[in-house]
C-alpha cells in the first residue's frame, strides 16, 4: 500500500504560482470574483504565502505553497460528525461532498486553515463557456459544502485504471499531481513515502526537510526542504 | 365547568388564561413579524447559500454559532436552578420553578436551532442521524441537548399535572378537552400526590447531570480542537458556570417582566429578587475567577499561537468587547449585588441585562479571535463583521422566545399554583418545626455547658 507524500523545495521554488495555477484548473476550483475574494473567501486547495525575514537590506523572502498537509492523525476528520471526511487510500484525506453537511467544523479544527467553503453555488454560477472548460474528472462542488486538496486523487485512479489494463498491479501505480507537473522549477516532488526508492522518501529523510506546525503531531505528508540555518 | 375563576384563590395567576390581556394581539402581531422578517432572510440564505453572511476564511463561525452558545447558557437557568432549589427545599423557589422550567424549554429549542441555521446543507440534516460518528463532540451535543430537553420538557410538565386539573374546572370550550387531555386524570388523590412527588424528585435529580454534560459538551465542541486559546481543560467548567451565570440573568429579568405585566407582585417579591441577586453575585465572583484562570495561564505559557489571540482581546482588533465583557460581567454588576440597597428589584434587573450582554460577548470573543487568529506564522489574519442576515436571525430568535412565553401564559398559570397553596398550608408547620429541632440543639448545648 502506497502513502502519497510529497516534499516541496523552497530554495528551488521561485514564487511564480503556477501550481496554484494548475491546482485550480485541474481540480476545477471556480473563480469566487473580486468581492469574495476580498472577504477571505477564495477558494485555492494550493495557497501560497510569503514569509519574510529579516531587515532591509538584508532581507530574505520566501514564498510557501501549501496544499492540504494530508495529516497521517488528521484533526479535521476526527471532528466530522456525518463521516464526510477521512483518511482514504494512499493516506489521502479524502472529502464527499454529497455527503457533508456544511457544519464547517472540520474548517475550525484544521490548524493549517486548507479547507474551503462553498459560502455560494460558485461553481455553478460560473458562465457556460467555463462550465465546457472545466476538467470532466473532477465533479465540480455544489454550494454549501467544503472542499479541499486531494492529492489528485483522480488521477491515481486513472493511473490504477492504467495498471490494470495493462495488466500491471494496481497497488503499485504511480501518478503525478498537477502541480508537481506544472512547476518550472521542479521544486515538488511526489511519490510514495513508504517506498525507500523514491526521491520523495529519500528527501523526506534528508536533513533539510521539515514540516508545518510538527509538533502539534498531525502527522502531514506534505515536507519542505529548506537552508539548514532557517531550520526551526 | 363555569365556576368563575375570579372567586378563587390565586385567581391573578388564572387571569391572563382565561381573559386575553388587551396587548395580546398587538404584541403577537408584532412577535409575528419580526418572525416573519427573520424568515425571509432564512430563505434568502437557504437559496443563495451562507455567502449572505459576513463569515469566511479562517472565521468560518459566527454569530449563529455565538447565538448557539449563548442560548444554551441561558437554558441553565431554569431546569437547573429549579431542580436544586427544589432538592434543597429552599421555600423560597415556590414561585420561580416554573418561570425557570419554561425558560429551559423555550430556549434550548432556540439554541439547538441556531446550529441547524449554521449548516451549510439544512437539507442534508439527516446524514446526521444515518452516518453519525460519534468521535465527533458535535454528536455528543446532540444527544446530550436531545437529552436536556426532554429531560426539561418532562420536569416542566409534571409539576403541571395539578394545576392543568384546577384550570379544567374553570374551562370550556377547546381549552376545556385540552385540559382534559393533559391533567391525566388528576384528582388530587394522597396516592396521585406521592407519586408526583417522587416523580418530581427523580426528574430533579436526573436533571442535574444532564445539564451539567450539555454545556460542558457546548465547551469540547471547541476545546477538543487544537486552535489556540481553545484548546484548554478548562472550557468545560468554565463554560458551565458561564451558563449558570447568564441563566440567571436571563431568569432575572424575565421574572421582573412577568412580575410587572401580571401584577405577580404578591408571588415575586423583593427577597426573591434578593435570593438571585446573591446566587448571581457568587457566579458573578466565579465568572470572574475562571476568566483570570483562563487569561493567566495563557498569558503566563507564553506560546506564540495563544499569544495572537490573547493580545487581539487585550489592546488588539477585539479589545473593545473584551473590557466591555469585563466591565458589564463584573466590575458594573459587583457593586449592584454587593450592596443590599441595590440589590432589589431595580438593581437586579440592571446588574442581568449588563450580565446578558457581558455573557453574549463572552461567547463571541471566545469565538471569532481565535478563527481570526490561526496558528502558525504564514496564515494571514481574519476579519469578521456580522451581515444583517445574521443580525436578523438572531432578533428572529429573540421574537421567537417572546412568543413562545406569550402563548405559554395564554395556556398555562407562569407560577405554580398547587405549590403556592401547598406552601401557605404545610410548609408553615414544616418550617416551624424544624425551627423547634434547632432550638433543641440549642437546649442540649446549654445542658452541656
Amino acid at each position: 500500500m502506497s502513502r502519497w507524500g510529497m516534499v516541496i523545495d523552497l530554495e528551488k521554488c521561485n514564487g511564480c504560482e503556477a501550481c496554484a495555477a494548475a491546482c485550480q484548473a485541474e481540480c476545477n476550483q471556480p473563480p469566487v470574483g473580486e468581492s469574495e475574494a476580498r472577504m477571505g473567501r477564495k477558494i485555492s486547495w494550493l495557497k501560497i504565502s510569503e514569509e519574510l525575514t529579516g531587515k532591509f537590506p538584508d532581507l530574505h523572502r520566501r514564498m510557501i505553497p501549501q496544499p492540504c498537509m494530508q495529516c497521517d492523525d488528521p484533526p479535521c476528520v476526527r471532528v466530522c460528525p456525518v463521516h464526510a471526511t477521512y483518511l482514504g487510500e494512499g493516506g489521502i484525506v479524502a472529502q464527499i461532498y454529497q455527503r457533508c453537511i456544511g457544519c464547517r467544523f472540520c474548517m475550525a479544527a484544521c490548524p493549517y486553515t486548507v479547507k474551503y467553503f462553498n459560502w455560494y453555488n460558485y461553481a455553478g454560477g460560473l458562465p457556460a463557456a467555463e462550465q465546457e472548460a472545466m476538467n470532466p474528472e473532477v465533479s465540480p462542488r455544489p454550494r454549501g459544502v467544503v472542499e479541499k486538496c486531494t492529492f489528485c486523487h483522480h488521477r491515481l485512479l486513472l493511473a490504477k485504471d492504467q495498471a490494470r489494463l495493462q495488466g500491471n498491479d494496481p497497488a503499485r501505480a504511480v501518478y503525478h499531481p498537477a502541480c508537481e507537473e506544472a512547476c518550472p522549477a521542479k521544486a515538488i516532488y511526489f511519490g510514495d513515502l513508504d517506498d525507500s526508492t523514491t526521491e520523495v522518501a529519500r528527501l523526506a529523510q534528508s536533513h533539510r526537510a521539515s514540516r508545518l506546525m510538527e509538533d502539534l503531531g498531525t502527522n502531514p505528508k506534505v515536507y519542505y526542504l529548506a537552508r539548514k540555518e532557517n531550520h526551526g | 365547568m363555569d365556576r368563575d375563576f375570579r372567586h378563587e384563590a390565586d385567581a391573578v395567576l388564572m387571569r391572563p388564561i382565561f381573559e386575553r390581556p388587551k396587548y395580546f394581539y398587538p404584541l403577537l402581531g408584532f412577535l409575528l413579524s419580526v418572525i416573519a422578517w427573520a424568515a425571509y432572510c432564512y430563505y434568502l440564505q437557504f437559496n443563495l447559500g451562507l455567502g449572505v453572511t459576513g463569515m469566511n476564511q479562517p472565521v468560518s463561525w459566527g454569530f449563529y454559532v455565538t447565538n448557539f452558545v449563548f442560548f444554551i447558557g441561558i437554558s441553565h437557568a431554569g431546569t437547573l436552578i429549579s431542580a436544586i432549589l427544589r432538592m434543597t427545599q429552599a421555600e423560597w423557589r415556590r414561585p420561580i420553578t416554573r418561570i425557570a422550567e419554561m425558560i429551559t424549554v423555550a430556549v434550548l429549542g432556540i439554541g439547538g436551532m441556531n446550529v441547524l441555521l449554521d449548516l451549510g446543507r439544512i437539507d442534508r440534516v439527516a446524514n446526521v442521524f444515518m452516518y453519525g460518528r460519534y468521535q465527533s463532540p458535535l454528536l455528543w451535543d446532540a444527544t446530550s441537548i436531545t437529552a436536556y430537553m426532554t429531560a426539561s420538557a418532562l420536569y416542566l410538565f409534571i409539576p403541571l399535572i395539578p394545576d392543568i386539573a384546577i384550570l379544567r374546572q374553570h374551562a370550556t370550550g377547546w381549552r376545556g378537552g385540552l385540559y382534559g387531555v393533559l391533567s391525566l386524570g388528576w384528582r388530587g388523590t394522597e396516592r396521585q400526590q406521592k407519586i408526583l412527588n417522587r416523580c418530581i424528585g427523580f426528574m430533579a435529580v436526573l436533571v442535574i447531570p444532564i445539564a451539567i454534560s450539555v454545556h460542558t459538551v457546548v465547551a469540547f465542541v471547541f476545546s477538543m480542537t487544537l486552535q489556540p486559546m481553545w484548546h484548554s481543560t478548562i472550557f468545560g467548567p468554565y463554560f458551565v458556570a458561564g451558563a449558570i451565570f447568564s441563566g440567571l440573568a436571563g431568569l432575572i429579568i424575565v421574572m421582573a417582566v412577568l412580575r410587572w405585566v401580571f401584577h405577580l407582585q404578591d408571588y415575586l417579591q423583593p427577597i426573591h429578587f434578593n435570593y438571585l441577586g446573591l446566587l448571581l453575585l457568587v457566579m458573578s465572583l466565579f465568572w470572574f475567577y475562571f476568566t483570570c484562570a483562563e487569561y493567566l495561564t495563557a498569558y503566563f505559557g507564553n506560546e506564540p499561537g495563544e499569544m495572537r489571540v490573547f493580545w487581539s482581546k487585550m489592546t488588539g482588533e477585539y479589545a473593545g468587547y473584551f473590557w466591555l465583557m469585563v466591565m458589564c460581567n463584573f466590575v458594573l454588576p459587583l457593586p449592584l449585588l454587593v450592596w443590599r440597597r441595590f440589590r432589589q428589584v431595580t438593581g437586579t434587573v440592571i446588574a442581568s441585562l449588563l450580565i446578558s450582554v457581558g455573557m453574549w460577548l463572552e461567547r463571541y470573543i471566545i469565538i471569532v479571535p481565535s478563527m481570526a487568529n490561526p496558528r502558525g506564522d504564514l496564515l494571514e489574519k481574519g476579519h469578521y463583521t456580522a451581515s444583517y442576515v445574521e443580525w436578523s436571525l438572531m432578533a428572529g430568535c429573540f421574537a421567537l422566545f417572546v412568543l413562545i412565553y406569550l402563548l405559554f401564559s395564554r395556556l398555562f398559570p407562569l407560577v405554580s399554583i398547587w405549590e403556592a397553596r401547598e406552601g401557605r398550608e404545610k410548609t408553615l408547620e414544616i418550617v416551624a418545626a424544624r425551627v423547634e429541632r434547632y432550638k433543641l440543639g440549642e437546649g442540649r448545648l446549654k445542658e452541656e455547658q
